[in-house]
């Protein structure tokens, strides 16, 4: 540590030399209770509870508790979305790579986006014209029933748990460095006022509390990159030059023996992507990911019409757009004004919370303790917003797809479902809970990846074949599906980041950083194989209903309408 | 007249089907034409990195940020483009289609 920071004034990179006594006075974990962050999130959840409360008045049917009555605008749903994707793990986990190794953070921002042309020109307006609650609609439309429902809820779930555990990691280790509060606390504080705002509120509160937070994190971001670029004259050149000269200062203060390339290294791809197999593979797993995951296909149905669904991809495209190039920007402002100040690094000359804190510190250094306070506060917002959001969709493919459509064969009514949804709620909200704990010292940063490869091998090709090719049979969908569900998963666990990384066990048996190069053919294959040999007269008749289907997803004839609040 | 009705009647228009068959070519091609060039983007960034760490002339910027960039704004282009035609082209015809489909029943 001394030598480091030692060679970095040398070099005269250390901008704060104040800093550098609180950085020598040893390791900081838990931080002490930070009053201003308590007193705006003591703010943020205040409003957030009086949205629920405005939202239980219009929440009695199960169409207001799972798609708001279908009464929100394209605008809206666009800011929603982008609410939905701009989760911490790519607000906190994008600019902290882009701290570290500079330009492989934006090879992650521009994989996450490209999958939104794919579902507007592909995917939105059918979704909104054939489905009414859950994507299992719409795949499961002409076909039977219950085995297309039994894998969309397994598939959703999945999806669902492992978003979750990374959400609720990543909110206890957040909480805990922001709040000063301890980490079990952190975990069942998220865990209760999201069961609160799902529960009561349902997908009207779930919805206009993304939609606060997505537009506090817009306006908090922009705020954080327009001070980086003020101090740079308004000159992105001047701010990498900056940066590689803040990286190679650090290459060699570390003793690198060519702290020159190291430093310039930060402005082209580096080690993240190696072989062209793995990046195929991790190319196919995010443009295909996102048009399977379920909490974000839910949001179609909130829109009155698909019209409404084809211009909140727009907007949803846009915001996201703007939020990664700031990202951009934030990342190689913290690494000018995080990396060179002391107050924001332990002992060892890492940066204190770790990592992924590199957005929050820039915060402080461009806005003090208030600004401090304000960005943390949206930090938390956002993972409350975004747990809330997953586990409605997973409460819906419980009481919507296996209780409703499977279960009661479509014949239960509104008020059994609801109640259904809502002990689903709970459970996930608890078991959520219980498995934020559990995992608190685990790497959790492979189950994003992995809940990417299985919506982009599972519900992608079930999907895709259902609306577009008429020989696709249920059958099919659900043996095709599961196969590269299962392709998915098993394939993860034998790659590098979880058989390595996570587990330790040594060289992995699997290379590559991805399934997805894999196991979305096997998805496609296997729905394809099931379906042309399915000979039954069931599967005769699958494949004759679908002229109809077909002119329905077209036109919006027989669509669900707006409930009509 | 029953929504199955209508529904056989838009089917049969052969409006209904050149104007379906435009949309889908235009929706599969611009799909092509956004998943082509990200997957080139990626396979650069696997076989020739240099290419992308080059610096434009004398700055310090390199190739790959425009190319980045560039990608993040195509998406949101393309979007564009597609939902523009959508709503001053198809959504009018197809509103179209479907009067004449539901205005015969009551001739």
């Amino acid at each position: 540590m001394n030598r480091v920071y030692f060679g970095l004034a040398a070099l005269g990179l250390l901008v704060a030399t104040p800093a550098l006594a609180d950085a020598l006075s040893g390791e900081t974990q838990q931080q002490p209770l930070n009053w201003i962050a308590i007193f705006m999130f003591a703010a943020f959840a205040l409003l957030t509870i009086g949205i629920t409360r405005w939202a239980a008045t219009r929440t009695r049917t199960a169409s207001d508790f799972y798609t708001a009555g279908g009464g929100i605008s394209g605008f809206q749903n666009g800011l929603a979305i982008a609410g939905d994707f701009m989760s911490a793990a790519s607000f906190l986990g994008i600019s902290a790579q882009i701290y570290t190794d500079g330009y492989d953070g934006l090879i992650y921002s521009v994989g996450f986006l490209m999958g939104w042309p794919i579902i507007s020109f592909l995917i939105a307006e059918k979704l909104r014209n054939l489905g009414r609650f859950t994507f299992a609609d719409v795949a499961s439309f002409r076909f039977e029933q219950a085995p297309v429902r039994v894998f969309a809820a397994i598939s959703t779930l999945l999806i669902v748990a492992f978003y979750l555990i990374a959400q609720m990691v990543g909110a206890g280790q957040l909480i805990k460095l922001l709040f000063g509060l301890p980490y079990p606390v952190a975990v069942v504080l998220v865990g209760v006022l999201m069961i609160v705002y799902v529960l009561v509120g349902g997908m009207t509160a779930t919805t206009w509390i993304q939609i606060s937070k997505a537009v506090m994190l817009l306006a908090g971001a922009s705020f954080i990159a327009v001070s980086v670029l003020w101090q740079f004259g308004f000159s992105l050149d001047a701010l990498f030059a900056r940066a590689v000269e803040v990286k190679t200062g650090l290459a060699a203060a570390a003793g690198d023996p060519d702290p020159t390339a190291k430093g310039a290294s930060i402005m082209g791809p580096g080690s993240f992507i190696k072989d062209p197999v793995s990046a195929v593979s991790f190319g196919l797993a995010l443009l295909l990911g996102t048009a399977g995951l379920p909490h974000i296909l839910m949001r179609f149905f909130t829109v009155p019409d698909a019209k409404e669904a084809r211009k909140s991809v727009l907007w949803a495209t846009g915001w996201i757009g703007y939020f990664y190039i700031l990202t951009f920007v934030i990342g190689f402002g913290a690494i000018v004004m995080v990396a060179t100040d002391g107050r924001y690094q332990d002992g060892t000359g890492a940066l204190l919370g770790g990592v992924n804190m590199a957005a929050v510190h820039l915060s402080h250094a461009v806005g003090g303790d208030l600004f401090l306070g304000f960005i943390s506060a949206v930090a938390f917002a956002t993972i409350l917003a975004v747990v809330a959001g997953l586990t409605l969709s997973g409460a819906s493919a419980v009481s919507h797809d296996l209780y409703s459509s499977v279960w009661k064969r479509g014949a239960a009514n509104s008020a059994d479902e609801l109640r259904v949804s809502r002990i689903t709620t709970l459970t996930l909200g608890v078991v959520a809970v219980l498995l934020g704990i559990l995992f608190e010292k685990q790497n959790v940063a492979f189950m994003v990846s992995l809940a990417f490869a299985l919506a982009a091998s599972g519900n992608v090709p079930a999907l895709i074949l259902s609306l577009y090719w008429k020989d696709c049979t249920g059958r099919g969908v659900m043996v095709g599906g599961l196969l590269g569900l299962l392709s998915a998963f098993i394939l993860t666990l034998l790659s590098p980041a979880v058989w390595t990384t996570t587990f330790g066990l040594g060289d992995a048996p699997f290379p590559y950083s991805s399934p997805a190069i894999f196991s979305v053919p096997i998805g496609f294959i296997g729905i394809w194989l099931v379906s042309i040999l399915d000979r039954s007269p069931k599967a005769a008749a699958e494949r004759s209903r679908f002229r109809d289907q077909a002119v329905r997803s077209e036109t919006g004839i027989g669509a669900f309408g707006a409930s009509g609040h | 007249m029953t929504e199955q009705e209508t529904l056989d009647r838009v089917a049969r228009d052969p409006r209904y089907q050149a104007l379906v068959a435009e949309r889908s070519r235009f929706a599969w091609i611009l799909s092509w034409i956004v998943v082509g060039l990200f997957m080139a983007f990626i396979l650069t960034i696997a076989l020739d990195k240099a290419a992308l760490a080059a610096p434009i002339g004398d700055r310090v910027a390199t190739w790959g940020i425009p190319a980045g960039i560039g990608l993040i704004l195509l998406a949101i282009l393309s979007i564009a483009l597609f939902t523009r035609r959508a709503n001053r082209r198809w959504d009018p015809a197809m509103a179209e289609i479907m009067a004449d489909a539901a205005g015969r029943e009551r001739q």
